[in-house]
């Protein structure tokens, strides 16, 4: 869709986006995900400006079903996530066929930051990085705890079935990489097994959160990989090296600790996860970032995306083997 | 003397053309993916200097661990198969040889990760 167009729709819309909303203004595409477009705008109305943000997918697009949830499911997690006192921005408006848009939603603009190497690093947010951790936990508790008719139809996922789904991937790129081998058969021989599944957020990183200088952790955003599993999924995640950009001293996205990350969950009435569980989900959290590393490149190789970026990716796996081999050498 | 550029020399001509001619006329995405060139053209410098040799370690090594003989890549593909059948111990030979693969892969790939210098403190 034409950004001209999308902005006409838009504005047709714009009544029901914010009170006496006329028109629609600086209409901008923010991200080229591959399955969702971000665009933020602004709806003029006679008081000031109102921020808004649309997730919309792309026409032609067909969702994975195995992966990724409808627009609307999402919208409607994304609701009932806040309702449990987790911080999302405000859903306003989930798109109906009428509207001309697509499969689309509209929220509310958060302000804050997303880019993690600044979290990590910009003076501007010295003050709030020490309780980013504990928060993370709390949030991460809130989300785990969600219980709402908007978790039907979610897939369930856990150790075993992730490995399964990206060691098929692995040996799909013909791949020969003997630390993912590795990988796959120590973490296979130790999968914890799933008592009770939760909602776990799926993408829950350092660069999916929005971070405020002065209220901290602001919003919990991409929850398009939301899914039913172990909720040592979401906290091995954010400890993820990949996205502590450059600080390794700080386990959890670059700004904490995980002792405060697992307290603040179980503050929160999450229940404990053990450092070995998590430190588990870290390890499985480096091979799958290593796996998509490879498969992003085959989206260059094939010529489906042949920019110097997609191709760039592929010498990314070998960050994630760095991280993964001590993970493994602690569990030998 | 040399009378015809290295390959050394010819990246850092393209490299030293992008940044001080090229890239400051692009702007928004054109502009990064400027940077990601760059960077593209420094990793197959820094391959150019250091995947030989590494590679003649690698497969020494994997001769002693596997007690074969064969190329580079013969070798890492029997160590993948011996990994998934479960013929190779996760021992501490195994790991010793991965770090040093590792490290060296990193070292192109992207000499300034973190997590590089986190294995190094270990080597």
């Amino acid at each position: 869709m034409e950004p001209d167009a999308l902005a006409a729709a838009l504005t047709r819309l714009a009544p029901r986006l914010a009170p006496d909303g006329r028109a629609v203004a600086r209409l901008t595409r923010l991200s080229g995900g591959a399955s969702q477009e971000t665009w933020a705008f602004e709806v003029e109305t006679p008081a000031a400006p109102v921020s808004l943000i649309l997730r919309r997918r792309p026409e032609g697009l067909q969702p994975d079903p195995e992966r990724t949830a409808a627009l609307a499911a999402e919208a409607a997690l994304i609701a009932a996530a806040g309702r449990a006192g987790a911080p999302v921005p405000a859903v306003i408006h989930v798109c109906t066929p009428q509207d001309g848009i697509g499969e689309a939603y509209v929220m509310a603009r958060v302000e804050g930051e997303t880019l993690g190497a600044r979290i990590v690093r910009q003076d501007a947010f010295a003050a709030v990085r020490p309780g980013l951790a504990r928060r993370c936990g709390e949030v991460l508790a809130a989300i785990h705890a969600v219980d709402d008719p908007a978790l039907e139809g979610l897939r369930t996922a856990d150790a075993r079935s992730e490995l399964d789904r990206y060691e098929a991937i692995y040996r799909e790129t013909g791949a020969e990489r003997p630390v993912f081998e590795l990988g796959f058969r120590m973490l296979r021989a130790r999968a914890p097994v799933l008592e009770r599944p939760v909602l776990v957020h799926g993408d829950f990183r350092n660069g999916n959160l929005i971070v405020h200088p002065q209220r901290g952790l602001a919003a919990v955003l991409d929850w398009e990989l939301a899914h039913l599993g172990d909720p040592a999924e979401d906290l091995g995640w954010i400890c993820v090296n990949s996205w502590r950009f450059g600080r390794h001293d700080k386990p959890v996205g670059g700004f904490g600790d995980t002792r405060d990350l697992l307290d603040g969950y179980a503050a929160a009435g999450g229940t404990p996860v053990s450092p070995e569980r998590v430190a588990y989900w870290q390890a499985l959290g480096s091979l799958k970032w290593g796996v998509m590393c490879l498969i992003m490149y085959r989206s260059f190789a094939t010529g489906a995306d042949p920019s110097v970026e997609r191709a760039m990716i592929g010498r990314r796996a070998s960050e994630a083997e760095i991280d993964l081999l001590p993970l493994l050498e602690a569990m030998a | 003397m040399s009378t015809h550029p290295t390959a050394q020399e010819l990246i850092e001509a393209v490299i030293g053309f992008i940044e001080t001619r090229a890239a400051p006329q692009l702007k928004d995405r054109d502009a990064f993916l400027a940077r990601v060139a760059v960077n593209a053209l420094a990793t197959v410098k820094r391959e150019l200097a250091l995947a030989e040799h590494a590679e003649t370690q690698a497969a020494t090594r994997l001769r002693d661990l596997l007690g074969e003989d064969g190329d580079g890549a013969t070798l890492n593909r029997r160590l993948c198969e011996r990994i998934r059948s479960g013929d190779q111990p996760a021992d501490a030979a195994l790991f010793e040889h991965l770090r040093l693969a590792t490290a060296d892969q990193v070292r192109i790939d992207q000499p300034g990760y973190s997590g590089l210098k986190a294995l190094e403190e270990r080597i």
